[in-house]
């Protein structure tokens, strides 16, 4: 799939994704070893965005499975087509039972839910499992058998196994402990905040009429909005909200004013804005 | 790299590391070693960079245990051998503190590793077999530096008046602490030609800011240690979510039932329970705020505060020997939770006679004045080491809140080791309550999960 780390990186940045050396080297890896990808970090730092930027430049096809509390097999996994099964029935009322039964349980009432359409067909494809920690714990139950095997039994069917292997992507905010069991089968990788020359550079990247000097002190306020003791440190989506929002202002350089005005845009509560405009000296807000 | 030929095969390192790795309480399987080395095979030797970072994502299973990797992936696969390469001279310091200013005013990275590498081939060495980074950071003494890069900067550079001027001196600062951290594994990696990387890794230490000691913490740890307040309390959150999901049984709920069974052709496979009406349960925490103690109170009275959503009501009352409700500085203490083991002290009556800690006393008169915040709904927290100053342990008034409240838990921040040695009466309050050692974070979020009531 890629050649090398470097090829990750470049190619990555084609599609508009920057990434960091630790990035680049995780995804050479799990595309070299076939091994799932387990992506955690704060919200913001571009995660989902990781597993888009992959099936573009792999060309492949992007299956998500989107988590929440209650997902569940069928859901995730596949389901019988209950009322299309009914319709079978009674549609072949002469046919003797073994033949009904035959074919009631057949591929053609089968609903394919993300972690079966993954596994089968012969095109290149990602499968992204997004916000994993938002899902009950048996759900990672099921999971371990697709991402160690890369196959799916259904009882009326048999053992579906990948002819071809998806590319997996798992994002957690860790709000939930993921259990170790899934996490064994994964490659780990942390997204961070970004160093402060690969998020200037992201900046000039989503906002590329910004001013270059103003993005520089941009991003250096927010290296030191995320030193500080917040409830919620500005993330990179942020730091481009803030870029944009300057440009919308018309600023051409960053000064007590405009930090002023503009620091709801990158701090969320409002005693996250007390602190920061005390440690900032920028007077009452 | 420029350890080839006679060095360890590269096989040989990666399990000398996992084996590192381990004995500082990071479990990795042999599945994962296989991953790892399959990765080294993967990447090649030739970036060091790549080959961390690959090596990370085989082994590591959470970004906790990359406090532990990364000084280790150091050791075993260290950027140099021996000493620095250049002139070799009498050691400048003078000289050197001035790069370093240079070089930090710069934020030049590559040039902070080289001084580190210098400053402790010049100042770090001791005895014959010795390499200090102490020493050397003692010598070169990098914090004074920041006086004399702000004023370079300030007369220097041209954009004075920019609004980045006020964060450049914490940028500075920053910068210092790292270059301190690189002079410690600097120093790391010169002991380790000398006496064996395999004994300086198992050695070296390690601290995770869930793992630090609430007794011995200093200020810097628990400000590291404050900073996983709120991500610990929404995992704390999560799992108090799922408990009382859990604890949702009984009644089934026919209409919803009967909804689900449409699928099954009107066949009710799966009953659908009711919900129960979550009646949120109250809690009481009683916090000894005298001394060394105060540090495992204050974290704790923030992590409550910050679940105070999952819960009808919180009050918490402070006491060294005296007992006092400080609920209300804790509800604002989130906006400056620095601040908050001072503003307690400073405004509530926590100290009578004399400033030492009298749990008997304490307890009575919480029974005495604020009987009435325990009822048959509350759970009760008392956070404290149990060391009574000899007194009177007074259990009746324990007793008694024990009788009302619907649970009394006690989480000593001390070893158990040392319960009921000395002063502690750890042992007669333990045969009322229930007494529980948390001695850091980890045991703490341990705990809280578990106790907590639903």
């Amino acid at each position: 799939m890629f050649t090398s780390v470097d090829d990750v990186t470049a190619r990555l940045a084609e599609t508009g994704y920057l990434a960091s050396p630790a990035v680049a080297t995780t995804v050479f890896l799990a595309a070299r070893l076939g091994k799932p990808l387990l992506v955690e970090g704060p919200a913001g730092v571009g995660k989902t965005e990781l597993a888009k930027a992959v099936a573009a430049i792999s060309d492949a096809r992007l299956i998500r499975l989107q988590c929440y509390e209650g997902v569940d097999e069928s859901r995730a996994l596949y389901e019988w087509n209950h009322a299309k099964q009914l319709l079978r029935i009674t549609a072949g009322r002469d046919e003797t039972w073994d033949q009904t039964r035959t074919d009631v349980f057949s591929e053609e009432f089968l609903l394919t839910r993300p972690l079966l359409a993954a596994i089968r067909g012969d095109d290149a494809k990602v499968l992204l499992i997004d916000e994993m920690d938002k899902a009950d714990v048996e759900v990672e139950g099921l999971l371990l058998e697709v991402l160690s095997d890369f196959q799916v039994t259904v009882p009326e069917l048999g053992t579906i196994s990948a002819t071809r292997r998806p590319f997996v992507v798992l994002t957690s905010n860790a709000s939930r402990e993921l259990s170790e069991a899934l996490r064994r089968r994964c490659l780990f990788l942390h997204i961070g905040f970004p160093d402060e020359e690969l998020e200037r550079r992201i900046v000039a990247l989503k906002v590329p009429e910004l001013d270059a000097v103003l993005a520089e002190s941009l991003v250096r306020v927010v290296g030191a909005l995320r030193a500080m003791d917040l409830r919620k440190v500005p993330s990179v989506a942020e730091t481009v909200d803030w870029a944009r929002t300057l440009l919308a202002l018309g600023a051409d350089r960053l000064d007590e004013e405009v930090v002023r005005a503009s620091l709801g845009v990158v701090l969320k509560h409002q005693e996250d804005v007390d602190r920061a405009a005390a440690k900032l000296e920028l007077g009452a807000v | 790299m420029s350890t080839t030929g006679t060095a360890p095969s590269v096989a040989d390192r990666v399990t000398s590391l996992v084996r590192a790795l381990r004995a500082h309480g990071v479990r990795i399987g042999t599945g994962e070693s296989v991953d790892a080395a399959q990765a080294v095979a993967a990447l090649g030797l030739d970036n060091r960079e790549h080959l961390r970072e690959g090596l990370a994502a085989a082994l590591l299973h959470d970004q906790g245990q990359r406090a532990v990797f990364d000084p280790v992936f150091e050791l075993y696969f260290p950027r140099s051998v021996g000493a620095p390469e250049g002139p070799s001279g009498p050691p400048d310091r003078d000289g050197l503190r001035e790069r370093l200013a240079e070089a930090l005013a710069a934020n030049d990275r590559a040039a902070l590793a080289r001084l580190a590498a210098e400053a402790v081939d010049a100042f770090g060495g001791y005895d014959a077999n010795g390499w200090s980074s102490q020493q050397t950071l003692d010598r070169l003494r990098p914090q004074t530096l920041l006086a004399g890069i702000m004023a370079g900067i300030r007369s220097g550079g041209g954009q004075s008046g920019a609004f980045t001027d006020r964060i450049e001196a914490d940028e500075v600062r920053r910068r210092i602490e790292e270059f301190r951290e690189q002079v410690r594994g600097e120093a790391r990696r010169r002991v380790a030609e000398r006496r064996g990387t395999d004994e300086i890794a198992r050695r070296m230490p390690v601290q995770t800011p869930d793992r630090t000691l609430f007794l011995y913490a200093g200020k810097e740890q628990l400000a590291e240690l404050r900073r996983t307040v709120h991500p610990l309390a929404r995992k704390l959150a999560t799992r108090l979510a799922a408990r009382r999901r859990r604890a949702s049984r009984g009644h089934i709920d026919l209409r919803r039932t009967l909804r689900g069974s449409l699928s099954t052709g009107g066949v009710p496979m799966r009953p659908v329970l009711r919900r129960r009406r979550p009646a949120r349960p109250e809690l009481v925490l009683l916090c000894d705020v005298s001394g060394s103690v105060a540090g495992f109170a204050n974290f704790t009275m923030l992590l409550v505060q910050a679940l105070h959503d999952q819960f009808s009501k919180i009050r918490v009352f402070a006491f060294v020997n005296r007992i006092d409700e400080v609920t209300d500085l804790i509800a604002h203490g989130t906006a400056d939770p620095e601040g908050l083991g001072a503003r307690i002290a400073a405004e509530a009556t926590l100290t009578g006679w004399h400033g030492s800690s009298d749990y008997g006393t304490a307890l009575g008169e919480f029974v005495e004045r604020y009987e009435a915040a325990v009822g048959p709904r509350t759970s009760v927290f008392v956070l404290g080491d149990a060391r009574n100053n000899q007194q009177d342990p007074n259990l009746p008034a324990l007793r008694r809140v024990a009788r009302t409240a619907r649970r009394v838990h006690w989480l000593n921040p001390e070893p158990r080791s040392q319960w009921d040695t000395g002063d502690s009466a750890a042992g007669v309050y333990g045969d009322v309550v229930d007494m529980y050692e948390c001695r850091n974070a980890r045991q703490l979020s341990a705990l809280v999960g578990r106790l907590l009531p639903v």
